[in-house]
């Protein structure tokens, strides 16, 4: 059992003693980013001066609705380009990397909208994740004695993972008809194919029902145990509080606060940009899984709200917003 | 539903149209240098042995007609010393040898355009005096450059209203402009009725035919939760089906509008435009106008807007999402009927004219970048004008290439148009 | 009516070398399409530069037939890098339009009259299919003759290198989706972003898949060509790829046959009411205002659109598909 707990109090130990300050120095970092900013037309999504993730820790990022905590995600994991910055992971620069390359590099990253492949298989969701396979060489595909056997040894990893996970029942069933918590488990799962350094959890327990909330902590739990480094995002405090080490909390874009969980959830610049309003829970687990609250508003929301606004005023004239003229819808 | 209205229509309107031409095997053609007729060109038909099978002039309307004994395979040769001052035969090859078949009127084209850029030898404008100064062929394409983006753009900004609000990208969106054209044929040629009011009645119909369109059909699709590649595909289906049929009721050739055929042109400044073609540039200006003011500045413009930036939110607001993206169908329709309409009087009314600009259209629209109403229009302006004026150094044959060239060269550095955004991640 | 003839024509089209030709380019956008999920509605284009590929080598520079092979390949493959480039980042529906405009762009370019010396522009190319009927081993026998059905020495030599070609091309695309290779594609077809996390390069994958279909696309316009001994530009445009598409959808997308037994139905049902209605209008079955010879010829495309229609709404996973693997159903 000790044993088990070994990594926390490793990191707990680390953490201890630091300030709680933005862009704090950790001892042993993972990734650090240099003000990374990220501007979507007049908004400034993100504009992280300086942070740092501590090794081998369970990292929680957290803010409000819009606070650019997806988009900074994104811009680290090689999804989105970011108008200014860099940042390293294990001393490798990876800004400007292609995102399959950050993955290779040893950084997975899941989604807050879950992405199971729904028309494959559960283990063949699996199976993909998987790197350096020889059978996804394009010559080597056509020879099947070239992979059946790496192929095997996938598989029988894969099905551990899914017997850790619970899912093995549904083995052979498409992605497409596992529930919504089950999908998370899946996407978490299928991350931690690449055997990755760090895991990037967007949300993962959204929409999860609480029974399975404490055995996914347990798989985050279980990570950290296994030497990976977690950084993930969360709006249920209680959990926050529950399984990091350490806290970042951004506000509209930037980071407002960083520290260990009992000194940020004391600090009032948190209670008020964050948690002021909603202070009795309601942040708890915004909407649900597949569209949350805080995903309409962000695909345009200023102008939406403007022009939603705009009617039920009729005569006053229209300030000018950004994107006025701007049709184009989301694809879903 | 629609394509019982359709046929109902034009079983008539095929008929009356075939009766206006010859009957009897027969070689025949019309031409035209930008859109005026030529008229006093001699063409002369040969059978295959080099037996004289007669010969023509064009008329006012730059028509010629030349009966011939029987089906077979002719030689026809335009007298290139008989075309006017500065005109010439652009792909170059005055001499045809087209096959007509049993009881056929076989059309036969010569394309006609300003001599000096179709050399091939990229030097336009080295011409003797007499013919065109290369600036006046400049201000030429420049005028029919914007005339043709002004086509474009009434036709772009349905696609672009459409793709906003519903996500579809309409493949068939081409054949409502053919069917302003056709419609406006129908009535004016077949029934008599004045071009300008079959014109308006052709409009009004479109407008009708796009809510039903998204009443009967698009709307169900969306309602049984059809995904967007599929109703794409499906909106491909629909395209060649109406295509065809258009081509089954009104035959293959490209027929003109019976008024205002052969309008001369009036010099404007540096520009020699024929009076119906600017007309047209001023209804066309004015319903892109009201369609874009009305977006920004009314209470449905701006639901419209609601609808696109977010449909589920808009829903949720109050706001009767069907009951908009009708509203952008019925526009969407109008949009295309006019822009056929005024194609028609252009360049003459064909089974496959709107699909012959689908993809200037779609080049347009992605320019833009897709569901931006601005984009779709600065994207037609740029293909009109780069289509046009492009033919100073390519042949014209290849125009279209150089528009559908710059399409892919944009997006290779924008991949989401000029003034698209990206799509967001996560 | 001559019945026996229309039988006869449309029982040929099962085996007949337009359905080969077909097959092939459905195939190849199975990969793409069905597999991949790319939009590629330039198909046509492949089996174009295939086609051109052995009429310009051999018509216009009197080279051989197997250099003109080579290129044609050649050419499919440097098609599928030029169009891969600038579209493969884009979102499906951008694909869609630009590689229908750069299959038009190439058509045009066959059509030009400038290009004439080589292309032959819109009169197309002839005589170029001598050196593959020299190799015909059936050359002076009877060829098949079955009754109804009737291949002659020349088209059972088509017959069989095309079925060949058919074949090996399904058992490859086997081999591929079922490996893990295979697999990339179908997960890139459901989420691309998903793939690009799990550390595969999505583009390189996307080229692969779309370098693939191409070569099998031209592979049936190598068929296409050597079967009517001539090239137009006219063939190769966007109702090739339309049909196309419809076989895919028909067979099934995303099944290895799929393509072929789409192809057969397709092409079967399509010249049995082709031939059946231009035999009517021949014979004057229909009165002239309802269809006239010409007319007929367009009810095909009415058909073919119809049934696009009409397939994708009620069934969507084609005549064989699952439902569940296919992605065109809903949402
Ligand atoms: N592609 C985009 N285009 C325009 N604006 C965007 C885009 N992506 C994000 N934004 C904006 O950037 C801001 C930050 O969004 P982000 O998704 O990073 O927030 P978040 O912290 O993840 O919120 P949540 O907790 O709701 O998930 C929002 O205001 C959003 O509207
Ligand atoms: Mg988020």
């Amino acid at each position: 059992m000790d044993a088990d707990r070994a990594a926390r109090s490793r990191a707990v130990e680390a953490l201890a003693g630091l300030p709680c300050e933005p862009g704090v120095p950790k001892p042993d970092p993972i990734l650090i980013a240099d003000n990374v900013v990220r501007r979507f037309g007049g908004l400034t999504a993100v504009d992280v001066k300086h942070v740092e993730v501590q090794r081998g820790s369970i990292t929680a990022l957290i803010g409000p609705n819009g606070a650019g905590k997806t988009t900074f995600f994104n811009l680290l994991t090689g999804f989105d380009a970011p108008d200014e910055g860099s940042w390293t992971f294990n001393g490798r620069s990876l800004s400007g990397v292609a995102a399959h390359k950050v993955a290779r590099a040893g950084m997975v990253r899941t989604f807050q909208l879950t992405k199971a492949l729904s028309k494959l298989k559960v283990i063949d969701n699996m199976r993909l994740g998987a790197t350096g396979q020889r059978g996804e060489t394009f010559w080597r595909a056509l020879l099947p004695g070239t992979w059946k056997q790496q192929e095997a040894e996938v598989t029988a990893r894969a099905e551990d993972l899914l017997t850790r996970f619970k899912l093995i029942a549904k083995k052979d069933d498409f992605a497409g008809s596992l529930s919504g918590g089950q999908r998370k488990l899946l996407e978490m799962a299928r991350a931690l194919m690449v055997q990755p350094e760090m895991v990037m959890l967007d949300e993962p327990m959204a929409g999860v029902n609480p029974a399975l909330t404490q055995s996914l902590l347990g798989h985050v739990k279980q990570l950290r145990e296994d030497g990976m480094t977690v950084l993930f995002v969360e709006h249920d405090m209680d959990m926050v509080h529950d399984i990091s080490d350490w806290i970042i909390v951004m506000g509209q874009g930037g980071v407002i606060a960083e520290g260990t969980p009992d000194k940020v959830m004391a600090d009032p610049r948190v209670i008020d940009a964050y948690l002021g309003a909603h202070h009795d829970g309601a942040v708890k687990t915004v909407g649900g899984e597949e569209v949350d609250a805080g995903d309409l508003e962000e695909s345009g929301g200023v102008t939406l709200i403007g022009a939603v606004d705009e009617l039920s005023q009729d005569d006053v004239p229209s300030p000018p917003v950004s994107g006025d003229d701007d049709f184009r819808k989301e694809p879903a | 539903m629609l394509t019982a209205f359709l046929a109902c229509l034009m079983l008539s309107f095929g008929l009356g149209a075939t009766s206006a031409w010859a009957e009897g095997e027969a070689l025949q053609g019309t031409l035209t240098n930008n859109g005026a007729p030529v008229a006093g060109v001699k063409i002369k038909a040969s059978t295959q042995d080099g037996a004289p099978a007669g010969e023509d002039t064009s008329d006012e309307q730059g028509k010629w007609s030349i009966p011939v004994t029987g089906p077979g395979t002719y030689k026809v040769e335009l007298d290139i010393a008989s075309l006017p001052a500065g005109v010439g035969v652009t792909n170059n090859r005055p001499t045809l040898t087209p096959t007509v078949a049993e009881g056929q009127a076989r059309n036969v084209l010569f394309p006609l355009g300003s001599a000096g850029g179709t050399t091939g030898d990229g030097q336009p404008g080295t011409k003797d005096s007499g013919g065109p100064s290369s600036f006046d062929r400049f201000a030429d394409l420049l005028y029919s450059g914007i005339h043709f983006s002004l086509i474009i753009a009434l036709a772009a900004l349905g696609i672009s209203l459409i793709f906003g609000t519903t996500g579809l990208t309409n493949f068939a969106h081409g054949e409502m402009v053919t069917l302003g054209g056709l419609l406006t044929f129908l009535f004016n040629v077949t029934i008599g009725m004045p071009l300008v009011l079959a014109g308006v009645i052709s409009v009004v119909i479109g407008a009708a035919l796009g809510y039903f369109q998204d009443r009967a059909f698009w709307g169900w699709l969306r309602k049984r939760r059809t995904n967007l590649v599929t109703t794409m595909i499906i909106s491909i289906g629909l395209s060649l089906l109406v295509r065809y049929v258009y081509l089954y009721f009104f035959g293959g050739e490209s027929r003109n509008y019976a008024d205002y055929n052969a309008q001369a042109g009036v010099q404007y400044g540096p520009f020699l435009i024929a009076p119906k073609n600017l007309i047209c540039d001023v209804i066309a200006l004015v319903a892109l106008a009201g369609v874009s003011f009305a977006l920004v500045g009314t209470r449905l413009g701006k639901a419209t807007r609601a609808v696109a930036d977010n449909p589920a939110l808009a829903a949720a607001s109050g706001i009767n999402v069907d009951r908009i993206i009708r509203l952008v169908w019925t526009i969407g329709g109008a949009l295309a009927a006019l822009s056929g309409v005024i194609l028609g009087t252009f360049q003459g009314v064909g089974f496959g004219m709107g699909f012959q600009i689908l993809l200037l259209i779609f080049a347009a629209v992605t320019l833009g970048g897709f569901g931006t109403a601005w984009g779709a229009l600065l994207g037609s302006l740029v293909i009109g004008l780069f289509i046009q004026i492009s033919t100073l150094w390519i042949p014209t044959e290849l125009k279209s290439v150089g528009a559908l060239a710059v399409l892919i060269v944009i997006l290779l550095f924008r991949p989401q148009g000029i003034l698209g955004r990206r799509a967001r991640i996560g | 009516m001559n019945w026996s003839s229309i039988f006869s024509v449309s029982l040929e089209a099962i085996i007949g070398s337009t359905t080969i030709a077909y097959a092939l380019a459905a195939i190849g956008l199975n990969v793409h399409f069905g597999y991949t999920g790319l939009l590629n509605f330039g198909q046509s284009a492949f089996l174009g530069v295939g086609a051109y590929g052995i009429a310009i080598t051999v018509a216009t520079f009197s080279q051989s037939l197997w250099l003109g092979v080579a290129i044609g390949l050649a050419a499919a493959v440097i098609l599928a890098l030029l169009l891969g480039i600038p579209t493969l980042r884009l979102r499906a529906d951008y694909l869609a339009i630009v590689t229908i405009a750069a299959a038009e762009i190439i058509r045009l370019f066959y059509r030009a009259t400038d290009l004439r010396k080589w292309t032959g522009a819109s009169d197309g190319l002839q005589s170029f299919s001598q050196d593959f009927y020299d190799l015909n081993p059936f050359a002076g026998s009877k060829g098949i003759d079955l009754g109804l059905i009737t291949f002659t020495d020349r088209e059972l030599w088509i017959l069989v290198v095309g079925w060949t070609l058919v074949l090996l091309s399904c058992l490859v695309v086997y081999l591929l989706m079922s490996s893990p290779w295979g697999r990339v594609l179908k997960a890139i077809r459901e989420d691309e972003d998903a793939v690009r996390s799990l550390g595969k390069n999505v583009f390189s994958y996307k080229m692969q898949s779309l370098v693939l279909g191409g070569v099998i696309g031209a592979l049936g316009g190598f068929v296409f060509a050597l079967d009517r001994a001539a090239v137009q530009p006219d063939t190769y445009g966007t109702e090739f790829t339309f049909f196309a598409y419809t076989i895919v959808i028909l067979g099934g997308a995303a099944r290895v046959f799929g393509p072929v037994v789409g192809s057969m139905i397709f092409w079967v049902l399509l010249v049995f009411i082709d031939s059946t209605l231009s035999e009517a209008s021949n014979n004057k079955v229909f009165p002239e205002w309802f269809m006239t010879t010409s007319q007929a010829g367009s009810v095909r495309y009415i058909l073919v659109g119809l049934g696009l229609i009409l397939l994708l709404i009620y069934r969507p996973q084609g005549i064989f598909g699952d439902k569940r693997e296919v992605m065109l159903d809903g949402r």
